[in-house]
């Protein structure tokens, strides 16, 4: 996946200009920033929710103009920030409303019984992301009921549950304990190889740790990009963000 | 396959209900029957996809007037009120693409002024419409059945297969992604789902069964007038489905029943009363309208979930009860 040249205007405010980037497959990409540095911006000109105002993108090597409703088709997946779940649905319906069935229209009017077999497939898959996150138990519950961290697995089940090729998360570990913040670590370290990551985080030490490469953006341009290690010693980026603790 | 079964056990029932029932009655039984397909198709849109529509029931005029022009060409009811599904499917369609775009009060407005333009069309070309008066629904009904009884019986297969045809979607993924966009329709599109022809298709499939209940009006009617599809008869539709529950299907059953009990209940109300014969007629216009709106308001404020929520509250209390 590449950008080349990313610009984004809303109106007179520049919110990302010429952003170059590339994220290399099976790595894990970090993209940290002070707060309105434009890294949210830069997920959803990827999501196709804004168009940007210049530059390209291309994924596999093809050019990029995504629509969102087509993105699961094309590999990529994404987290929203906070957990973004449909909250009249319960968990075990969330995560399905991420997989794609088989069955058609008629199918599913008519309650044939390919639909229902679509229906039962997609209902197991489901199932078996929520298993391996260990909160089955959870499947009934509705998103309201749910603890924070749960809320926040079942919506990253619902984006594995398409086996994306790319994923897209934003602050996910946001309103996670230390001990949390570590599961998901292990979590994103054994997607490392079959799934390319674009991370945005405020987590530093989740960033240092898991992240193959990082960029870092501030006011909407990249100023840095590097291995986790540069990052951390390039002083350009002490300043633009780091540089109050430091 | 347990929608089939239901749908099996309802069609059963009903031809049982039918044989013991007076004429009234089963004339009643097929008017709920109708509003039935109407209430049941609106919760799909409202209730399932969260859209609201203030023009149903400009949907079933047209469905009642399609059934008056084929009966009139034809005497083949089944083919009759066929025809009036498939012409409010396109009306449909072709109000579902154009609003696609509006969200909430604003696509309640474009759907408005479609409850106002349609009975206005039908007072306008008076040659084909013929005005107030409207238009007779020519019906042969079979020799062996009291027509109340036929009327019960075609109207209320018609509430069971669109009953049986919605539960089916509802459960299905068509349904799970109709309540996605209505949840959240970012979420909803980053999971695949394309939003705007989701919205098209609940409209289109609601505007289906507004006509499916519109024609049936027309034929238990044997009429067709603009002044049975008021603008007030969209407001009825909409606030049926929300006191009978929003969130299933079973609330569209029970708002159905209101719209068919409570002009009863109002009538022998101001009956009972001594009033002059100007004002009870005013009452009697105006009292369920009032009534209705009151009802809405007790119901949101003790029962969001509406009838239906209440009723699996208490359900769920009773399944309990032993255990506590």
């Amino acid at each position: 996946m590449e950008l080349h040249g990313i610009g984004v205007r809303f109106g007179g405010l520049v919110a990302l200009e010429d952003v170059t980037l590339t994220a290399t497959r099976g790595h894990v990409l970090g993209i940290i920033g002070p707060n309105g540095a434009g890294k949210t911006t830069l997920f959803n000109v990827l999501c196709g929710l804004i168009a940007p105002s210049s530059g390209s993108m291309t994924l596999d090597g093809k050019p990029l103009k995504p629509k969102p409703h087509q993105l699961t088709r094309l590999g990529v997946a994404r987290t929203l920030q906070g957990v973004g779940l449909f909250p009249g649905m319960t968990a075990l319906e969330n995560v399905m409303a991420g997989a794609t069935g088989s069955a058609g229209f008629l199918s599913a009017l008519l309650g044939l019984p390919s639909s229902a077999r679509s229906e039962r497939v997609l209902r197991e898959s489901a199932r078996a992301r929520l298993d391996e996150f260990g909160i089955a138990a959870y499947e009934k519950a509705y998103p309201a009921t749910l603890p924070y961290a749960v809320g926040k697995k079942v919506a990253l089940a619902r984006a594995l549950v398409t086996r994306p090729r790319y994923l897209l998360l934003d602050e996910p570990a946001g309103g996670l304990s230390e001990e949390e913040i570590a599961e998901l670590a292990t979590l994103i370290r054994t997607l490392r190889g079959t799934c390319t990551v674009l991370l945005v985080e405020h987590h530093m030490d989740l960033v240092m740790e898991v992240c193959d490469e990082v960029t870092v953006l501030d006011f909407g341009r990249v100023i840095a990009s590097g291995a986790p290690q540069e990052i951390r010693d390039n002083p350009a980026v002490a300043d633009a963000y780091l540089g109050v603790a430091a | 396959m347990r929608t089939l079964l239901w749908s099996v056990a309802a069609a059963a029932g009903l031809v049982a209900a039918t044989a013991m029932l007076d004429p009234f009655r089963n004339y009643q039984l097929a008017t709920i029957a109708a509003y039935l397909c109407a209430t049941a198709g609106l919760t799909v849109l409202t209730g399932l996809n969260g859209q609201l529509s203030l023009g149903h029931g400009a949907l079933m005029a047209i469905g009642a007037y399609t059934v008056a022009f084929a009966q009139k060409s034809w005497d083949s009811l089944y083919l009759s009120l066929a025809l009036a599904v498939v012409v409010t499917t396109v009306a449909g369609a072709v109000v579902g693409l154009a609003a696609a775009r509006l969200r909430g009060p604003y696509l309640a407005g474009a759907t408005l002024a479609l409850a106002i333009a349609v009975p206005s069309i039908t007072i306008t070309f008076q040659s084909v419409f013929n005005s107030e008066q409207g238009l007779p629904v020519f019906l042969t009904p079979p020799r062996t059945l009291d027509i109340e009884r036929w009327q019960a019986l075609v109207a209320g297969g018609a509430a069971v297969l669109v009953m049986w045809l919605l539960a089916n979607l509802s459960r299905s993924h068509l349904g799970r992604r109709m309540r996605a966009v209505r949840d959240n329709e970012v979420a909803a599109s980053l999971t695949g789902v394309a939003v705007s022809r989701t919205q098209v298709l609940a409209f289109v499939i609601s505007s289906a069964c507004a006509g499916l209940g519109g024609a049936l009006m027309a034929f238990l009617a044997q009429s067709v007038s603009p002044g049975a599809f008021p603008l007030t008869l969209s407001l009825f539709l909409l606030m049926a489905v929300v006191i009978g529950g929003l969130g299933s299907l079973a609330g569209a059953l029970w708002g159905a029943v209101l719209l068919v009990a409570l002009p009863d209940v109002i009538h022998s109300l101001t009956e009972g009363m001594v009033l002059k014969p100007a004002m009870a007629s005013r009452l009697e216009g105006n009292l369920p309208l009032a009534i209705f709106g009151v009802t809405l308001i007790i119901v949101m404020l003790a029962a969001p979930g509406g009838l239906q929520g209440l009723f699996s509250r208490l359900l769920k209390r009773g399944h309990h009860a032993p255990n506590s």
